[in-house]
């Protein structure tokens, strides 16, 4: 079954469109930087930003921060929303449960596919962040510097983008299972979707409001552009284990509630 | 085969299936009648584990579902509610999609397992074009490729021939009659009389959830207690009957009478000794459609007791459930007024 949704999430023209979508943002702001020559003050705007202008290596990273508050989360519900309420509407669901693939067994395929394309995403938008950030932003070819100031090595710099581009995955995984948990409740994907996605406006809503401050070490988005902290010299360690936790909490939660709602469901549709 | 128990679901207030005790045997095409929301998706969905039973048991090849259902299902093809498929897949990418999910059945052996089902159903020369793309037919036939791709033991059949023309149909009811000659067991659900009379070895007849009937076709009591005589000599013929005439018919050549008779024998004796020409005299025999018609009137009277005259109609209670029923006749081009008009004739 995994096997099946992989080669399907891959062949899908969809699945392309999709991340050819989100990737356009980041080179478009490229351009832009390259052609205007004007980086947003130090300090202000999408994180690295400012540092592009000087060295393309960083793009990548100031790509990360453009499409991880928005972008990729809203394909990403689309996606997980889509799973089980759209095979239920397509009326494959029935068809695929009697195969016979066990229920448990076809959430973790749905899940395994979710990550894969954020994945597929992630790497897609680097890949090309890298590219356009060498051909036309700054290669200042020396030694970068950290967000603190000190120089890091190449090695170094690629092996702390590795772990942002990996903590970004990894911070999909609370609105992946929100979504995947809604499409087992309700017969619409697109219900699903924006239910979700609901949810992370809220969140980022809150984020802003000093009265939520209870409420947020738990909102999913809390930490998520936290993957700056990983080019501080030391390593700012806290919010990045945080959010990482934090998303595992929501994995397990919502999975949870999905597989105790899915197993006893009656299909009908 | 299969074998339910005190089968029950209900959805809230709403009792969809009601203590139904199912048996199919082994080679048997058994036909599953009942109007449309008389319970029958419900049951055929309880019987592959999609629906979870309120009360009651289902054992499929002798085991119970949902347990057991991983060992199972892989021996049992089944079309619920109509085909489903990938549409952006072209019908072999579909099906090749669908045999790599679950338990293995033989990766090796996919590609000729896919074309034998195509061709089995009258797509063996289907182009790529994706499923999207497919007429009505297609789809159906698609789906009824999907059921047998495993080569299954029981196949579970849910309205089959919906969707096809007649030609089609003509070709599934001779692709599930081989397929019953090569030892596969059919439940074939139905609310087409007609389908599962041409097919069925057995019948169950469910009424708003319940089982009204259960038999093998051959054993249906079909006698009205009545005969048929046909003559061109109906007034003669009458006349010496009288008293036993239930009514005059038209018939092929003059008329026909129908009689109760207690000797026909005899009675086809005096009929000859008194010169009347007798081309035929029969025991009126039911359709299958009167008879189930008649237990689902008789369960919706509630006494069913002989008094009540026996109409070959179901009572205008209002209940819109029967509606399919009558609908599905219509569509079969089935006589709504039968032969010689016998639904208006009361017993």
């Amino acid at each position: 079954m995994i096997r099946v949704e992989l080669r399907r999430l891959v062949r899908s023209r969809r699945t392309w469109v999709t991340i050819l979508m989100i990737d356009a943002l980041p080179v478009l702001v490229a351009v832009l930087l390259a052609w205007t020559d004007l980086g947003p003050r130090p300090g202000t705007g999408p994180a690295f930003l400012s540092a592009v202008l000087t060295d393309g290596k960083l793009f990548p990273l100031a790509a990360l921060g453009i499409v991880v508050p928005l972008l990729l989360p809203i394909a990403v519900c689309l996606m997980a929303g889509e799973t089980v309420a759209g095979e239920g509407q397509l009326g494959t669901l029935r068809y695929v449960l009697i195969r016979p693939v066990g229920r448990t067994h076809l959430l973790v395929a749905k899940l395994v596919s979710i990550v894969a394309f954020a994945v597929l995403a992630v790497a897609v938008v680097a890949a090309t962040a890298y590219v356009v950030g060498l051909g036309l932003l700054g290669n200042a070819s020396q030694a970068v510097s950290s967000v603190s100031g000190t120089t890091l090595t190449g090695r170094e710099l690629a092996l702390r983008t590795l772990l942002a581009l990996a903590y970004a995955i990894l911070s999909m995984l609370g609105v992946a299972s929100i979504a995947l948990f809604l499409s087992t409740v309700v017969r619409s994907p697109l219900a699903a979707a924006l239910g979700a996605l609901g949810l992370l406006v809220a969140s980022t809503l809150l984020l802003t409001l000093d009265a939520a401050d209870v409420l947020k070490p738990w909102l999913p988005t809390r930490y998520w552009l936290a993957f700056v902290d990983l080019f501080r010299d030391p390593i700012h360690w806290r919010d990045v284990v945080r959010g990482s936790l934090l998303q595992l909490g929501y994995l397990v939660v919502f999975l949870g509630a999905a597989w105790a709602n899915f197993v006893t469901k009656d299909i009908t549709d | 085969m299969i074998r339910t128990r005190g089968l029950t679901k209900r959805y809230g207030a709403v009792q969809a299936v009601d203590d139904l005790d199912l048996d199919v045997a082994e080679g048997e095409i058994y036909g599953f009648l009942g109007a449309n929301g008389s319970g029958k998706t419900t049951t055929v969905r309880m019987l592959l584990g999609l629906v979870l039973p309120t009360e009651g048991s289902v054992e499929l090849l002798g085991q119970a579902i949902p347990q057991h259902a991983r060992a199972v299902l892989p021996q049992v093809g089944a079309l619920v509610e109509g085909p489903a498929a990938y549409p952006s897949m072209s019908g072999r990418a579909h099906l090749a999609a669908v045999d790599a999910m679950g338990p293995s059945r033989g990766r090796a052996s996919r590609g000729a397992r896919i074309e034998e089902a195509l061709e089995r159903v009258g797509l063996a020369g289907v182009d790529r074009r994706p499923v999207r793309a497919y007429s009505l037919g297609m789809r159906q036939r698609l789906g009824l490729a999907q059921a047998l791709l495993g080569r299954p033991r029981l196949l579970v059949l849910d309205e089959p021939t919906n969707g096809l023309d007649p030609q089609g149909i003509h070709e599934i009811r001779t692709l599930l009659t081989q397929l019953h000659a090569d030892g596969t067991t059919i439940f074939l659900s139905s609310h087409l009389i007609a389908e599962v009379e041409q097919l069925c070895t057995r019948i169950g007849v469910l009424d708003r959830g319940r089982m009204v009937l259960q038999e093998r076709v051959a054993d249906l009591d079909r006698s009205t207690g009545r005969y048929r005589i046909e003559t061109p000599d109906v007034g003669r013929a009458l006349a010496l009957l009288d008293g036993v005439v239930d009514s005059v018919v038209d018939g092929p050549d003059g008329g026909a009478l129908l009689a109760r008779l207690s000797d026909p024998a005899a009675t086809n004796a005096r009929l000859v000794r008194e010169s009347i020409r007798v081309t035929a005299l029969e025991p009126e025999r039911r359709t299958l459609e009167e008879i189930v018609l008649d237990v689902i009137a008789r369960g919706a009277g509630g006494s069913g007791s002989p008094a009540q005259p026996r109409v070959a109609r179901l009572p205008d209670d209002g209940d819109d459930l029967h509606e399919g029923f009558q609908d599905g006749f219509d569509d079969d081009g089935f006589d709504d007024d039968g032969p010689g008009g016998v639904r208006e004739v009361l017993t």
